[in-house]
């Protein structure tokens, strides 16, 4: 039969199949991974130039200047590494001395990590994949906000429900709130053409000022005892942490459901039919009109799915962490998720990636101020800098003289379009 | 006397590709030299080394017998060399003097511009050369032909002697191409030198005083007018023996397919773009519409397709009313489309091949089954398509954006003709395309209207309208000036349509009785709506 035949064809062609139609890969690793390199030994500079000893030690002799230039960026960086991903040597023998405060204390860093890093992948993924579909949700923000008051809600004001109902009750709750936050934006950009970057920062100071009216001292969601935070979730809301039996190791199960959407989106954006229409109307909304696509529909389609990943970061950062919601409370996640789809190019797996540095940036920096009393403030500088490496890979290419791209090799993202354009 | 301008052994290599392969080219004062070849043949990088654009890997170029050395646009104009490009570079909010003296304002007082001066200057310039234009007019409310004067203008206002005019008549009708190869000879009788870039065989061999042929980077051969025929040059461009005309059988039309009654719509700035026209395509014919660009054939084809609202007439596809569908509902009905702008509308040029190839069946069987993407069937329809439709290519997940303008055409052909539909709309269908893969699109809209399909094609080439269609559709501001048969058409009279005479005031009675013969026919009463 024709079809058996073709059947048996293309099971034979499989072995030989090209991947080319993947959007992404290895080696658009090298970029990225140059423009980190290049920010640590940027920010070793600036480590160095602002540290009094090493200009004492230039004052006593050049030589002895360098031996404390390098042992200061030895002993910054050193404390750096061991805060995002702990010493190794002290891994290996708290676990063989089976002490469980050694433990903890050898794997804190890295369970820090992976921690910071779960509601960085959410709105790294939200962001990304409003990249994909040609638009720039700069309210991942006020979705995460939004998404952490309806979760709160239903965390705390709903009892006497079993944890199976409870938890996903609550986690969708929060999904529904940043859907909502983003498909206004969506629903304004798709029927009038306003820009969505103007109105997601509008959304987002709605947001803010809707979240201290609601938790400040007096206001509807407050606790009642004087303090402007919402009362704590019940523990039938809680999302699962690794070990509950430690304070300090606050690793939750949000980190594999963050690795599951973030293959759920990858899917959705390469395998589907939606992914398909997402990503034309990204990449050519003419073409995406021309192929019947409704594109109104669409963006609001991308919004609310953007927003919705958004949720999710606030939702599982209070089931997991907080267990409650603070006000004048200021995550920032909503804004580094821009950096974040920007150093992932955008792509589920370059976002997990990027995701997991920044967990270790930020993880790492906090024990390099106790250990090496070199400012947290570094990381903001190596984030920034690494950004503007990804954002303008043109001074990569020229440090490390690397070849131009060919023309349309590597789908480049249209991040964002004009006004009144649809 | 030496040569006004000089190339010698220029050589231009891009990654993977010799643009240029050590060109030689004389330029002699007062000449008219054709530089002819196909999209891809070098030309355009040897006009933009000239124009200091590019710098030349090898060779040497040599103006008025002195070495040249163009580093940037400056020095070119500073060496009397000016070039008008194919997309006129005109800020249409500015007025012609405004324009003119854009880049070397006349000033007074050191920060007034001064209008006063510049615009007589261009008097001077424009009387001298039989360029005439008003100073004070503005650019966007001029046609184009006169558009184009202002250009010309622009480059003897710095006085430029060597002008080198980029595929000038692209954008022309008939009478405008008329009166640009006046100013041309006009131009040369005073001395200037014209480097005259085209692929339209007939142009070239009719303005040019020496005719230089590129292929592939090379020059190919150096001739004369009169020792040369369209045919000799067509092969000398495309390296073989090329079929000028469209060949194709008579057949009788069957049943009407497309119907267009009383329509209205609106273009760019509220204009009524389409101003009330009626026409119908059988199936088993070619329609074609001549005009000159812009006068409502885009908005036509936009209505036709759903991506332009209609105000008011009606749209039947197949029976179907479409009046107001969207595009879907009118890809499903039946119809195929290649849109007139294929970068922007026909292909997302980061996509694969692949993935270009499903862009309107996408979300069907077998390439989708339930939301999810067939990904080895749409790879192998690609790889079918690909080797049917002759498309060039290393392999199917190469981006379009990658391809070669002909190739990314064949992918959109390949797209729409493949599917089984009862009308295929094809908007400037070979526009920007060499001789081969012009041929080869024709041919398979021929093949398309043989197997029943109604074929409506819309081109501002006016030999490709005549040559593909059985009827001609001429429209002039959005009206219907006359439908014709093909076979009866001229130049002339087709020319004069385009113009804005309506075939009934043609004069020649035979025409216009001709035509309102087929309008009794074969359209809903065109004439009635054509003033």
């Amino acid at each position: 039969m024709d079809k058996n035949a073709a059947l048996e064809a293309a099971v034979e062609k499989r072995p030989a199949r090209q991947r080319r139609n993947r959007a992404w890969n290895w080696r658009g690793l090298l970029l990225p991974l140059l423009a980190i390199v290049t920010a640590l030994i940027i920010g070793a500079l600036v480590i160095v130039f602002t540290d009094e000893s090493v200009y004492a030690a230039f004052r006593e002799g050049v030589g002895r200047g360098f031996v404390q230039a390098f042992t200061v960026i030895g002993r910054a960086y050193g404390a750096f590494f061991t805060g995002a991903f702990g010493n190794p040597v002290q891994i290996v023998s708290a676990l063989a001395s089976g002490n469980p405060v050694k433990i903890t204390r050898a794997v804190y860093p890295i369970t820090e990590t992976l921690r910071i890093a779960t509601p960085y992948i959410f709105a790294g993924l939200a962001v990304a994949l409003g990249f994909q579909g040609g638009l720039f949700n700069i309210g991942a923000e006020g979705q995460y906000f939004i998404a952490g008051l309806l979760t709160v809600f239903v965390g705390y004001s709903i009892t006497g429900l079993p944890q199976v109902i409870h938890l996903p009750l609550a986690l969708l709750a929060g999904m529904a709130g940043g859907a909502l936050w983003a498909a206004i934006p969506g629903y304004l950009k798709g029927k009038t053409g306003a820009h969505e970057v103007i109105n997601t920062i509008m959304m987002n100071y709605i947001a803010f000022r809707l979240a201290e009216f609601l938790l400040d001292v007096g206001g509807p969601m407050a606790r009642g005892d004087g303090r402007p935070v919402s009362p704590e979730i019940q523990p039938t809301a809680y999302l699962p942490q690794f070990f509950p039996n430690s304070v300090a190791l606050r690793l939750h199960v949000g980190f594999l459901l963050a690795l599951v959407v973030a293959w759920i989106v990858w899917w959705l954006l390469y395998k589907t039919t939606l992914g398909y229409e997402i990503r034309t109307v990204g990449q050519n909304p003419h073409a995406a009109r021309y192929a019947g696509i409704d594109v109104p529909r669409t963006i609001l389609v991308t919004m609310a799915l953007s927003g919705t990943l958004a949720g999710l970061s606030g939702a599982t950062d209070i089931l997991g962490v907080l267990h409650f919601m603070p006000n004048a409370f200021y995550s920032g996640y909503g804004f580094d998720a821009i950096a974040l789809a920007l150093l992932g190019k955008s792509h589920p797996g370059g976002v997990v990636l990027a995701s997991l540095l920044f967990g270790a940036l930020r993880s790492g920096a906090r024990n390099m101020q106790g250990m090496a009393q070199v400012p947290i403030d570094i990381t903001s500088i190596l984030q920034g800098l690494i950004i503007v490496f990804i954002a303008a890979p043109e001074i990569i290419r020229m440090i490390y003289r690397l070849r131009q791209p060919v023309e349309g090799e590597g789908a480049a993202i249209s991040l964002t379009r004009g006004w009144g354009e649809r | 006397m030496a040569p006004v301008l000089q190339l010698k052994g220029i050589t231009k290599r891009f990654p993977g590709v010799l643009a240029n392969d050590h060109i030689d080219l004389t330029l002699e004062e007062g000449e008219v030299l054709g530089l002819l070849g196909e999209n891809g043949a070098g030309k355009s990088t040897l006009m933009n080394i000239l124009y200091g654009l590019y710098t030349p890997d090898e060779g040497e170029i040599y103006v008025r017998g002195q070495r040249a050395d163009i580093r940037d646009p400056n020095d070119a104009i500073a060496l009397g060399i000016g070039m008008v490009h194919q997309h006129f570079m005109l800020i249409p909010v500015l007025t012609v003097a405004e324009n003119v003296m854009l880049g070397m304002e006349s000033l007074r007082y050191g920060v007034l511009l001064d209008h006063a001066s510049a615009a007589q200057r261009i008097t001077e310039i424009s009387d001298r050369y039989g360029l005439q234009v008003d100073p004070y007019a503005v650019v966007e409310d001029l046609p184009v032909g006169i558009q184009q004067r202002v250009e010309i203008i622009k480059l003897l206002y710095r006085n430029a002697d060597i002008l080198i005019l980029d595929e000038p008549t692209a954008v022309l009708t008939p009478q405008e191409v008329e009166g640009l190869f006046e100013v041309i000879r006009s131009l040369v009788a005073q001395g200037k030198s014209v480097i005259f870039i085209s692929h339209k065989l007939r142009e070239v061999l009719e303005i040019s005083d020496r005719i230089q042929v590129l292929r592939g980077g090379r020059v190919v051969g150096s001739t004369t007018p009169e020792e040369s025929t369209e045919r000799d040059l067509a092969a000398m461009m495309v390296g073989r023996e090329v079929i000028l005309t469209v060949p194709k059988e008579p057949r009788e039309p069957d049943e009407v397919v497309l119907h267009v009654e009383d329509l209205y719509v609106r273009g760019e700035h509220s204009k009524m773009a389409v101003d009330g026209i009626s026409f119908d395509v059988r199936g088993g014919e070619i329609v074609g519409v001549a005009g000159v660009q812009g006068n409502g054939q885009t908005e036509l084809v936009e209505a036709l397709t759903g991506l332009r609202p209609v105000e008011a007439g009606r749209i039947e596809i197949g029976g179907h009313d479409v009046t107001h569908a969207t595009p879907r509902i009118i890809t499903e009905v039946g119809t195929a489309h290649i849109p007139e702008d294929r970068r922007s509308d026909g292909l997302v040029l980061s996509y694969p091949i692949t993935h270009n190839l499903i862009l309107n069946t996408y979300y069907l069987p077998p390439v989708a089954r339930g939301m999810v993407m067939q990904e080895d069937v749409i790879r192998e329809r690609a790889e079918r398509l690909v080797a049917e439709y002759d498309v060039r290519t290393p392999d199917v997940f190469t981006p379009v954006g990658n391809l070669s303008g002909g190739n990314q055409q064949k992918v959109i052909v390949a797209r729409e003709l493949s599917r089984d539909v009862l009308l295929t709309i094809a908007a400037q269908p070979t526009r920007g395309l060499d001789v081969g893969s012009i041929e080869y699109i024709h041919a398979q809209l021929v093949r398309k209207r043989d197997e029943g399909a109604a074929v409506f094609v819309v081109s501002a080439e006016l030999d490709e309208v005549m040559s593909l269609a059985d009827r001609i559709i001429v429209m002039y501001e959005g009206k219907i000036m006359g439908i014709v048969p093909a076979a009866e058409a001229t130049k002339e009279e087709l020319g004069l349509m385009m113009a804005g005479v309506p075939a009934a005031e043609l004069g020649d009675a035979a025409a216009s009785s001709r035509v309102s013969a087929e309008a009794s026919g074969g359209a809903a009463e065109p004439l009635h709506k054509a003033h």
